[in-house]
């Protein structure tokens, strides 16, 4: 996909409000600590007997999902309706495209019937960006996961997972482990933990699942998985998706759990009062043991709640920043034409 | 008219006498486990210092970011911190505290998201200071005193220690 602009710039206004979320690279740290304080503040307003708030009432929000993602899709789609925002799900890996429609036409479509907001997930690396600077001005697109480039939701519920259980991202050592290669969420979680002040960013993972480029990126890159874990305070498990032992990048699910699986055993080299997250949907026994998952140190199911509640606060600022930069706009247009009204 | 033309009264006075006419309005309507409720920023400044001076058991704060009508206008405000109320308020009489009633607006806002925690008995409203300029049916049960401004003016609270008005 081609890109024409910068995607840091493309998703601020000119005042460095955030218009459309599509990557975690680039932003300022005051602007991630918004999103965390705002999250924040939506964790209590869900912990309510009415869950939503009027925020974002009369808005049509669009889940467009060109790839398959149940659970991403569906708290995307509680986050709009605890926003007050009307939802429509399309699954698009089995409609339109799939009968020759171009992305664009499918969009525009999408734009004639007056949606405010598209939430987008795209096997492209790019595709979110190439909607952002294609969509008509006023509409806000989330980027919800494209290719291997980014899934900066994912990325900034793990880092509110780790402020809240640890108090702060500053200082922390944290290891990310398993598939790097392939993984969208590790090269978001990479950009926002250096911009939040992280003291240091270990990825572990077998040869030929950790690419060379992780260095430049700022980690620490460790094949031994003992090294690795020595120490840190947040330990982060990467989802082994089945297919690459059909790449034949990985010799079996056996083999793959005793070098990279996450052990009681393993996770006792970690600080004593580490955490253990996992994005989900997890693999037991394949790269994580259920006694870990399921013990004390696990903030598996947080992730989840959080996940809700970084999602509102993206959604509300991009429709904030939208609608500010919509209202800017219009009174440089009144003061052009005068004043005649 | 110059903006120093006008008198500002003396906050922490004003905060002296709203006490003992909340300890009286609680009296009179005989009302039952009274919470105070002060709207972020300056409400919350004020029914912190009515709370210690009633010595009232507990306090609620009350965040409007997500419930204001400007959305579309204004974007959120940066600084929405969320609201912190007690874990019910179902039948509680409210006593909702705010520094300064204009349009009304804020109030609306606020008793939205007091019906999105609960069903309260009552809500009473008291305000620092009313300065007209109401877009909306709404008046405070009580108000420490009442000014005319300039509609381009804007008066400022700040505290919390001590609470003082200033006008721009």
């Amino acid at each position: 996909m081609t890109r024409h602009s910068d995607p840091t710039q493309v998703q601020l206004t000119a005042d460095g409000r955030l218009k459309h979320f599509l990557t975690t690279e680039g932003l300022s740290k005051d602007l991630l600590t918004e999103i965390l304080d705002l999250a924040d503040s939506f964790i209590s307003t869900q912990e309510r007997a009415v869950k939503k708030v009027p925020l974002l009432r009369g808005k049509t929000v669009v889940n467009l999902f060109f790839e398959n993602s149940t659970r991403t899709r569906s708290t995307f789609e509680l986050a709009a309706k605890r926003l007050s925002a009307d939802i429509l799900n399309l699954d698009i890996a089995r409609s339109a495209t799939s009968k020759g429609e171009t992305l664009m036409d499918t969009l525009w479509n999408l734009e004639a019937m007056y949606s405010d907001m598209f939430v987008v997930r795209h096997a492209d690396s790019g595709a979110a960006h190439f909607i952002a600077e294609q969509v008509t001005p006023g509409v806000a697109i989330i980027n919800a996961g494209d290719g291997r480039h980014a899934h900066p939701t994912q990325a900034m519920l793990d880092m509110l997972t780790i402020r809240r259980h640890k108090g702060t991202l500053e200082g922390q050592t944290v290891a990310i482990v398993g598939d790097i290669l392939h993984s969208r969420v590790a090269r978001s979680q990479i950009h926002a933990l250096h911009t939040l002040g992280a003291k240091e960013i270990r990825v572990i993972g077998p040869a030929t699942l950790v690419p060379k480029e992780m260095e430049e990126l700022g980690a620490k890159i460790y094949f031994d998985m003992e090294q690795g874990l020595a120490g840190v305070d947040v330990v982060i498990m990467l989802r082994l998706q089945k297919e690459r032992m059909s790449d034949a990048l990985l010799p079996s699910e056996g083999e793959y759990f005793k070098l990279y699986g996450l052990t009681e055993a393993k996770l006792a080299l970690a600080k004593p009062d580490a955490i253990v997250m996992h994005p989900g949907p997890i693999n037991r026994g394949v790269e994580i043991d259920s006694a870990v998952a399921d013990g004390d140190q696990s903030v598996i199911l947080n992730q989840v709640s959080y996940g809700i509640a970084v999602r509102m606060a993206v959604m509300a600022m991009a429709m904030s920043g939208q609608a500010a930069e919509q209202a800017a706009q219009k009174n440089e247009s009144q003061e052009t034409t005068g004043d005649d009204a | 008219m110059t903006s120093s033309a006008t008198a500002l009264p003396d906050a922490e006075a004003l905060c002296q006498q709203l006490s003992s006419d909340i300890k009286q309005l609680i009296a009179e309507k005989e009302l039952k486990q009274p919470l105070l409720i002060g709207i972020r920023t300056g409400g919350a400044w004020l029914a912190q210092r009515l709370q210690q001076s009633l010595e009232l058991p507990e306090l609620g704060i009350l965040d409007i970011s997500f419930y204001r009508d400007d959305f579309d206008e204004r974007g959120l405000a940066t600084q929405a911190k969320g609201s912190e109320l007690p874990d019910s308020i179902e039948d509680r009489a409210i006593i909702l505290v705010d520094d300064v009633l204009m349009s009304g607006r804020t109030i609306r806002a606020a008793m939205n998201e007091i019906f999105d925690y609960g069903r309260p008995t009552s809500i009473h409203l008291v305000s620092l200071l009313d300065i007209g300029q109401r877009q909306l049916p709404i008046q405070a049960d009580l108000v420490g005193a009442s000014i005319t401004i300039n509609p381009e003016q804007k008066i400022k609270l700040s505290g919390p220690n001590p609470l003082q008005l200033s006008i721009g």
